[in-house]
């Protein structure tokens, strides 16, 4: 390599390989890539610092300047004023579910569809990747009528079924391209035993998959957490709101008060970010699988 | 002769049998899935031939509604806004992610290590895992015009004439809301080419190197041509995800002011809750289905041949 880039002479070239070679390139790319980071932690930053500010503090020293002392009156009474520890646990509750009941019909879809490899699976694989792509608005108000219909208006339940039935769309597909490639061999052994595809299900196809199901299952969470429209529309009493819901409709309800804004900011953000730290390598490797099969 | 025919018939239905004990997987989902999705979308599809305000009885009007769409310049000025957006969400989160995303992978990885790297890249995805309504509440705070953190900053800059209203002024409210989509698309884009650029072939990037090429050189012939494949499917889905934009539509602007940020998706909630006009909020939202099925199949054909 040092002598082919002795026998190529030529300028500039060779003065940016000599650069590289001293890392000079490294360097500024991290020097950029730094600020780049930094400028994207920003708007988090603001809400830290901001949401432990008096009000006072505020107006005196602006929202660029550290605060004087920490104070969580402002976040206190934001989650107070929404009862903030309820809509978690909604969100809890709705996202456990969806994920559960979500990842359970995608392994079954994908057991028939990738192992299974049945008669017409193209056109049913055709039609689950088109149901994941309509729009939310292409189903709501049928959803909505229907969910009045048979009195799950208003219950967890009905964002529940509704999201885990169309999130299984995706996995199915997802897990289905999976599974297809799953080695032959072992399923023949397994079948020369005698197992019949129940027993190959648990005991064969789902330890070896575990770990592409948990990527999907927390996709499901992270989606269902972030859904909008359904709890929106499904879910229009306060005590059934989730997270996502209810910073989205109190907009403008709380005081002018920046501070309490930044609070709210922070309230609603802190779960995610927690989750973020716990399954930060599960979930880039889920954007990942999600994207490029 | 006879008897071996009987034989192989009997193997083959057998086999047959045992196939078909996979379909008993698929029915809980399959039936689910077309009472719930595909029963929700035909029901939208028949009442946008209505005319209906939801609680009187649905008066037939053939495709008047959608001839009506064609004609309603609102709903034409959305999917402007939307194109806008394709552009926030899609075309620059894909072009600066290759690039940031090379940066990392190529330059800062191998000399700095995975801690540092990992931060970077976690610095860069943490916005797409917060609920799209807070980080709406979030930028709402930031671009407010008098106490908002990027007012104040460009004061303090001397800047005071870039200081606008940004959310509450037509002229600015599309590019105000572009910048945090820019922001919480990045992450997305960046994290799936530096997956792709791990799959590439490093004696590329060292024969490339031997003759001499230069960073950029070898970014740009090596690294964009070989992740053509993610690239494609990356800007179809980031397209998709923008044309149905709608939670911080709904909470930063309400599709306002006037309907300076009005987006396909928030000109049917309006029309569905707010004016139920049904019959007319349906025809839109099947235009729109239509509009991301078509794009569907072809991020479909594109995997498959990706895929040979």
């Amino acid at each position: 390599m040092t002598s082919a880039n002795i026998q190529k002479p030529s300028g500039w070239v060779r003065f940016k390989t000599q650069l590289r070679r001293q890392g000079i390139a490294s360097w500024v790319a991290l020097v950029v890539m730094l600020a780049v980071a930094l400028t994207w932690l920003f708007p988090l930053y603001m809400a830290v610092i901001n949401a432990v500010k008096t009000p006072l503090d505020f107006i005196q020293h602006g929202s660029l300047s550290l605060p004087q002392g920490i104070h969580f009156d402002a976040i206190i009474k934001f989650s107070e004023d929404v009862n903030f520890g309820e809509k978690v646990w909604n969100s809890i509750q709705i996202s456990f579910f969806i994920a559960l009941i979500g990842v359970v019909i995608s392994f079954l879809n994908a057991y028939a569809l990738g192992i299974g490899k049945v008669k017409g699976r193209m056109v049913i694989l055709a039609i689950f990747m088109i149901a994941f792509t309509i729009p939310q608005e292409g189903l709501i108000y049928p959803l909505y009528q229907a969910a009045t219909a048979v009195g799950l208006y208003d219950s967890i339940w009905s964002v529940i079924i509704v999201n885990a039935i169309l999130m299984s769309a995706f996995g199915t597909y997802m897990l289905s391209s999976v599974l297809s490639t799953f080695p032959e061999e072992i399923l023949e052994a397994a079948k020369i035993d005698g197992a019949g595809s129940a027993r190959m299900l648990f005991n064969i196809v789902l330890p070896i998959i575990r770990p592409t199901i948990m990527v999907l299952a927390t996709l499901f969470f992270i989606w269902s957490w972030n859904d909008f429209l359904f709890p929106l529309v499904l879910l229009p009493s306060n005590d059934n709101q989730t997270v996502a819901l209810a910073l989205g409709v109190t907009t403008g309800q709380w005081t002018s008060d920046p501070t309490t804004k930044a609070a709210a900011a922070l309230v609603g953000l802190l779960p995610s970010v927690i989750f973020f730290v716990i399954f930060q390598r599960t979930l880039m490797r889920g954007v990942a699988v999600g994207a490029v099969k | 002769m006879a008897a071996s025919t009987a034989v192989a018939g009997k193997r083959k239905n057998h086999k047959d049998e045992s196939k078909k004990a996979y379909y008993w997987y698929l029915v809980p989902g399959f039936l689910a899935f077309l009472v719930v999705v595909m029963g929700s979308f035909f029901f939208n599809v028949v009442m946008s031939f209505s005319k209906w305000d939801g609680f009187s009885k649905p008066e037939w009007i053939g495709t008047q509604n959608y001839t009506d769409l064609l004609s309603d310049p609102d709903f034409a000025v959305s999917f402007l806004h939307a194109g806008e957006f394709i552009l926030a969400m899609a075309i620059i989160p894909t072009f600066l992610g290759l690039l940031l995303g090379a940066l990392i992978f190529d330059l800062i990885q191998p000399k700095f290590g995975n801690a540092i790297s990992t931060f970077i890249r976690g610095a860069l995805f943490m916005p797409q895992i917060v609920p799209l309504t807070v980080s709406g509440v979030l930028w709402i705070w930031l671009l407010s015009p008098n106490q908002g953190v990027i007012n104040m900053t460009l004061n303090a800059w001397h800047l005071n004439a870039l200081a606008v209203n940004w959310l509450g002024d037509a002229r600015w409210a599309l590019i105000a809301i572009s910048i945090m989509l820019v922001w919480i698309q990045m992450g997305y884009t960046t994290v799936i080419f530096i997956s792709g650029m791990s799959r590439l072939d490093p004696s590329l990037t060292e024969a490339a190197q031997i003759d001499g090429a230069g960073w950029f050189q070898r970014f740009r012939v090596i690294i964009v041509t070989q992740l053509a494949p993610e690239i494609s499917v990356v800007l179809l889905t980031t397209t998709v995800a923008a044309l149905k934009l709608f939670g911080p539509i709904y909470v930063m602007t309400n599709g306002g002011p006037g309907n300076a940020t009005q987006v396909p998706s928030s000109f049917t909630f309006f029309n569905y809750f707010t004016t139920f006009k049904i019959g007319y909020a349906s025809a839109a939202s099947t235009v729109l289905s239509v509009i991301l099925v078509v794009l569907a199949i072809v991020i479909q054909r594109v995997q498959n041949r990706e895929a040979k």
